[in-house]
């Protein structure tokens, strides 16, 4: 498969920090994958999808998406990449409708585009009848929801998602994970990053462990459970790279 | 461009739905007008239009009391009173009626004072008639006095101002001062036997002419009404700054900024949006302001405002003044993490800029290094370039340059806030 997006020696420290967020990490994302993307709290998973998704500068190393430098053509890049952020990132006053109409804009689908697209988006994860109810009055997983359909309402060829199901109940996820199983079927990157180490074990097609601002493993689920000694899920595999040990940061 | 109107629309539609940012937008600055309008105005009415009730006490009986009396009865801002609830009124009295309030002043004539001014004027008359040999050769020659200075006393409610006092005793002086050359010059005429009075005295020898020194000859004469409406029209538009740094504070806390930072759009097309909006905000306040102004006080008894062909730089001083405080209400969004600081330092510091750009008392009686400091208050430079088309009825050249001190302000808090999230993004 392809490379989409390649990452090079990439470091990056904040203003006022004396320690690296990342550090001289290098990875590589292929076509087509569901790339997990697993860690400890302050591990540096955040540093590294904000960096991707072009949210924070590096301070240094190199960042190619399809063979474009991130540092070059940022707008370029952006246009094909959709971000399911943690946080509900909707206007709480605003219909679904019309944050979705919103967030499409920015991506330049015209207004019938749009209105097709939304039409169909939320048919299809059951919320046509609430279009024109305003955010505030849908439940938690009726907002996941519309979250998931911003993200992806200008069908991008990489979708980044961060704590997806996060807080759902089991139909939204439900209905979240085909979607998300549809859309990579039709072709999109997804990079996805949470801390339900099951789902991702059976949702992921590759997975990268990152402690510390480094990748510490990296391979197929069963790969990765199969050389950790004693391992059978996921998760022992963690324990195994990142200790046991609290990651508490302030 | 469709980006940039999406974004406004999207603006729009959340400030519809805010009903306490809307009642800061609009409700808010149409109440502080009228009210702060009808105080000022009743301040200015309280020394001015209305009548103004003075005790006097006449322990005189005399002809001073007579003249003063007279004189402050035809005054048509003055309602002598000389008894209260039916009990006449001496010293004691008068003074326990301005102590509790029920007055602001009491005049106190001192017995005596008709005879000791009649003696001295008729002694001091001779004594320069004498120089001249006008006075009869038998008439006696006059005795050399010690004269003693007579007091009348003014009680003031300690509530009354320093410049209501001023005003007061100024024109009191000034009355007495009538009083006493009437005097002198009535015994004059007797003195001298004239039979028929020469009119010295009919009509004034010197008076004043009152001009507004405005720009032109069309200009309105000023009254408190333009003083406070465009002082209180640019602190409501000032006061854009608290709901737009709560509503970027707001995008900030609710995870839509990460959307809106990982979208392909810059920071200028989100910002854009938000400016196109608050400026048509600002537009509509101005014009709710200046229709109150025009339609609502004549109903409540302040003098309408009618802001004549002034009418479109007025609007261009309200478009550049919006400008420049959406430049700061987007600054201030940008720095603060919450709402809690967001929301009382915009509306504190809106609060400062009034005050020192010349909203609660004219900059001109500031001490010295206020007023320098004033010079530095984008409010100040609004409030001067609205006096110099409302009261000295300046033109577009006029106010040029307040106006690009207003652009120059916006473009520099817009700057900053474009850098400040430049920096954050790399930081």
């Amino acid at each position: 498969m392809d490379e989409i997006i390649r990452i090079h020696e990439l470091s990056k420290r904040y203003a006022g920090s004396d320690r690296y967020a990342l550090k001289d990490l290098s990875i590589s994302i292929r076509k087509g994958e569901i790339f997990g993307l697993l860690g400890p709290n302050g591990a540096g998973k955040t540093t590294l999808i904000s960096t991707m998704c072009g949210m924070i500068k590096p301070s240094s190393g190199e960042l190619w998406f399809d063979k474009l430098n991130y540092s070059q053509h940022g707008r370029t890049i952006q246009r094909q990449l959709g971000v399911v952020p943690q946080e509900y990132a909707l206007y709480p006053t605003l219909t679904a409708a019309e944050n979705l109409y919103y967030f499409g804009s920015l991506y330049g689908l015209s207004a019938v585009e749009l209105t097709s697209r939304i039409a169909e988006g939320l048919q299809r994860v059951g919320l046509s009848e609430f279009a024109k109810k305003p955010i505030k009055t849908f439940s938690g997983g009726m907002q996941r929801r519309v979250n998931l359909l911003a993200g992806i309402l200008h069908r991008p060829n990489v979708l980044f998602l961060d704590e997806p199901t996060v807080g759902v109940d089991v139909h939204s996820k439900e209905v979240i994970m085909a979607l998300l199983h549809e859309l990579n079927q039709q072709g999109t990157t997804i990079i996805y990053s949470s801390h339900h180490l099951n789902e991702a074990q059976h949702f992921c097609t590759r997975i990268a462990i990152i402690d510390a601002g480094r990748i510490v493993v990296e391979g197929k689920p069963d790969q990765l459970i199969a050389s950790a000694p004693g391992a059978t899920t996921l998760e022992n595999v963690f324990i195994h790279h990142t200790g046991s040990q609290l990651r508490d940061y302030a | 461009m469709r980006k940039l109107l999406v974004s406004a629309y999207k603006e729009v539609l959340l400030l519809l739905r805010d009903w306490g940012g809307l009642a800061i937008l609009f409700f808010m600055p149409a109440v502080l007008i009228v009210t702060i309008t009808l105080i000022q105005e009743s301040t200015f009415k309280a020394v001015g239009e209305s009548s103004l009730p003075i005790i006097l006490v006449d322990e005189d009986n005399g002809e001073i009391g007579h003249m003063v009396a007279g004189n402050l009865n035809e005054s048509p801002n003055i309602q002598l009173v000389t008894e209260h609830e039916g009990k006449p009124i001496d010293e004691t009295y008068a003074r326990s009626l301005v102590s509790e309030g029920k007055y602001q002043i009491a005049l106190i004539i001192p017995e005596g004072i008709s005879k000791e001014l009649n003696d001295k004027v008729n002694h001091n008359v001779d004594q320069i008639l004498g120089e001249f040999a006008l006075v009869d050769a038998d008439s006696e020659p006059t005795e050399e006095k010690e004269w003693k200075t007579q007091e009348i006393t003014i009680y003031f409610d300690p509530a009354a101002g320093q410049t209501f006092r001023n005003g007061v005793k100024s024109s009191i002086e000034q009355l007495l001062a009538k009083v006493e050359v009437r005097k002198i010059y009535d015994v004059f005429i007797d003195q001298m036997e004239l039979e028929e009075d020469p009119g010295l005295l009919n009509g004034d020898i010197i008076s004043f002419k009152e001009t507004i020194a405005q720009k032109g000859n069309d200009g309105i004469i000023p009254n408190a009404v333009q003083h406070n409406v465009p002082a209180w029209i640019l602190f409501g538009i000032f006061f854009i700054v608290v709901p737009l740094g709560i509503n970027l504070v707001k995008e900030k806390n609710l995870g839509t900024y990460i959307r809106l930072r990982t979208s392909p759009v810059s920071y200028a097309i989100i910002l854009g949006g938000k400016i196109l909006t608050y400026t048509v905000i600002c537009l509509i306040q101005f014009i709710l302001m200046l229709m109150i102004a025009k339609y609502v006080f004549p109903l409540i008894g302040l003098i309408e405002f009618d802001p004549g062909g002034q009418f479109p730089l007025m609007l261009l001083i309200a478009l550049v003044s919006g400008l420049a405080a959406i430049g700061l209400g987007i600054l201030i969004g940008t720095i603060a993490e919450t709402q809690e600081q967001s929301a009382p330092f915009g509306a504190i510091f809106v609060i400062i800029l009034a005050a020192l750009g010349g909203v609660w008392v004219p900059t001109f009686i500031m001490p010295e290094v206020m007023q320098k400091i004033s010079a530095f208050s984008p409010m100040n430079w609004g409030i001067s370039a609205f006096y110099d088309v409302i009261l000295r009825n300046g033109s577009a050249t006029d106010i040029a340059r307040p106006l690009a001190y207003l652009l120059l302000f916006f473009t520099a808090t817009l700057l900053a806030a474009i850098l400040y999230d430049k920096r954050n993004k790399t930081s």
